[in-house]
């Protein structure tokens, strides 16, 4: 046991666990309400913003599996990087005309919008489903980052008592979020977000050098994994899967729940585009975090007997946290594992919630109780949030960690179905509800069957003519969803199916408060 | 109450501005290769590093421009 580290590590874990509780008093209101627990009020500004988006996007998990990919795959593990940069502009010109019309009508989630948009209480449970299914299996594998860094400062028990640190950190988590709603990620996204980036600064100065310098890791990677793969004779190989996972990401991120929710707590629009230009910062901190991939492959913490029992449990995502052990001194070890378990507690309490926001609004209040007030909502919601925590904490326990990573995977290309319904439906409602609907059982089906038959792989190889063209499934799924919905818009309107009634107006999308 | 926002004409601009790097980024075949190598990074690597700090200034300035 190392001990040092998991005295740094408890500390740490303790203070954010009494800020979590002290979050219930922060901007006092009736917690009550479901706009208060849910959204914090609708009153962040800028820099909490910024840390609830950036505790959101940059999940623990993200922290331990892009430099793991990289590690493993090289160049191509680099798609982040493009997803990252690409996601601010598109966010910056899309999303405020979701926040402004969720502020004037009210609107919690997506699911709230699209019934208010299209009139259409079926479209609404799709996207109310799709959101929930993709996120629970996202909160188990925020477990797995804590899973892997407990058991790295050296808390190997067996069975039961080996799965009790995990326990006992997901009990204090699902306590506070029951008490403080939002607020409590808001308050200590800030110490994470100070944790990861004096680990991810140290990292990035204090390794390398220690290997000879930059340069001399690059050198150190073997050149088929330095560069993509260049096309091949009707093949357009790791180029089009680069560009295609790097698109597809962007497309489907904000719609997660979880981005949603933090998305539409900010305060105004502005508060919204301000963030697009200040959250690259948290891009740099991932690419440099990528580029420890290569580090750790130059460092062969891979061959290091010591670490061996690791990587064969926990596979490449293993190669960060053994850098770590392998160039820190143990105090400073339990502060990189404290930044990446808060990393992963951040994520998992806004996930809760977002996925309770949504089975509260569009399920419990359309289907179960029409009539419930703001306060049964909260009520509702708060339960909602520990069932999901439970059932993500069952996951990870009995379930093997694959299943829970393949489920994320395939929760990507669920997501990104409901493109077309929400996004398009920010600005037209062109497209026929029912429409939208065909496109999304379509996109569903394919999307879930690319990815199956690809044994869980991310990319699909496309056949068109006799060209072969790799590329992310979720995105080509997303196409012929888009397609379809267009087809049958036509098709519906030419057979004048019945139009439903929008509540919305064009000046709502562009709603600002003074 | 909705903002009075820049002429159509100002805002189209901005878009096709904000979106440049955003299509550069996957113009993968644009960055993929090793030369000009910097301080031994490969192009590919400090390419799309230097991609973020320019897709935030332009976002930046959008913000600046009120758009």
């Amino acid at each position: 046991m190392n001990w040092t580290a998991l005295t740094v590590f408890v500390l740490l874990f303790g203070l954010v666990t009494v800020l979590g509780f002290i979050a219930a008093r922060w901007r006092r209101a009736d917690l009550n309400h479901l706009d208060e627990w849910g959204l914090g009020g609708r009153r962040f500004g800028t820099i909490v913003t910024w840390f609830l988006l950036g505790g959101d996007l940059y999940t623990a998990y993200t922290f331990i599996a892009v430099p793991a990919l990289v590690f493993g795959a090289g160049a191509i593990g680099f798609f982040a990087v493009p997803y990252t940069l690409m996601l601010y502009p598109f966010v910056y010109v899309v999303y405020p005309r979701l926040w402004s019309v969720a502020r004037k009508h009210g609107y919690v989630t997506a699911s709230d919008f699209v019934r208010g948009r299209y009139g259409s209480p079926l479209l609404a449970l799709l996207v109310a489903v799709t959101g929930i299914l993709a996120t629970m299996p996202y909160i188990a594998l925020q477990l797995v980052g804590i899973q892997v860094v407990i058991a790295a400062m050296g808390f190997t028990g067996a069975g039961w008592m080996g799965d009790l640190p995990l326990i006992v950190a997901f009990a204090i988590l699902a306590a506070y979020t029951y008490t403080s709603g939002l607020r409590a990620p808001a308050l200590i996204s800030v110490v994470k977000d100070i944790l990861i980036y004096i680990t991810v600064i140290a990292a990035i100065t204090v390794i390398p050098a220690q290997l000879g310098g930059y340069g001399h890791i690059f050198a150190g990677i073997a050149p088929d994994k330095l560069l993509l793969a260049p096309p091949t004779d009707h093949n357009t190989g790791a180029y089009s899967a680069y560009a295609t996972l790097a698109l597809g990401s962007v497309l489907a991120l904000f719609l997660y729940p979880h981005c949603i929710t933090a998305l539409l707590s900010s305060s105004s629009r502005s508060v919204i585009k301000r963030n697009m230009a200040l959250l690259p910062a948290y891009s740099l901190a991932l690419a440099l975090l990528a580029f420890l991939g290569y580090v750790a492959v130059v460092a062969h913490v891979h061959d290091d007997p010591a670490y061996a029992a690791y990587f064969k449990q926990y596979g490449n995502n293993f190669a960060v946290p053994a850098l770590m052990l392998k160039y820190f001194p143990a105090w400073f070890v339990g502060v990189a594992f404290a930044a990446v378990a808060i990393g992963a507690l951040v994520p998992a309490a806004i996930m809760s919630i977002a996925a309770a926001n949504l089975f509260t609004r569009n399920i419990y209040k359309e289907y179960l109780a029409p009539a419930a007030t703001p306060a049964q909502e909260a009520k509702m919601a708060k339960l909602l949030s520990l069932v999901v925590k439970v059932g993500a904490l069952a996951f990870i326990l009995f379930v093997p960690t694959q299943y829970a990573i393949n489920l994320q995977l395939l929760g990507g290309a669920w997501i990104i179905q409901t493109l077309p319904i929400v996004v398009i439906g920010l600005y037209t409602r062109w497209l026929h509800r029912w429409a939208l609907a065909a496109g999304w059982a379509v996109g569903m089906s394919l999307s879930t069957w690319m990815v199956v038959s690809q044994q869980f792989k991310p990319t699909f190889p496309l056949h068109l003519g006799d060209w072969t063209l790799p590329g992310y499934a979720a995105f080509y799924s997303a196409l012929l969803n888009l397609s379809v919905a267009i087809v049958l818009t036509w098709v519906f309107r030419a057979a004048k199916l019945s139009e439903a009634p929008d509540s919305t107006s064009p000046a709502d999308y562009e709603h600002d408060v003074a | 109450m909705a903002a009075p926002g820049p002429s159509k004409l100002k805002r189209t601009v901005w878009y096709v501005i904000l979106f440049i790097p955003f299509f550069v980024a996957i113009a993968v075949p644009l960055f993929n290769r090793i030369e000009p190598s910097f301080y031994g990074i490969p192009f590919f690597y400090w390419f799309q590093f230097a991609l973020i700090l320019v897709a935030a200034a332009v976002t930046g300035a959008a913000y600046k421009a009120k758009i």
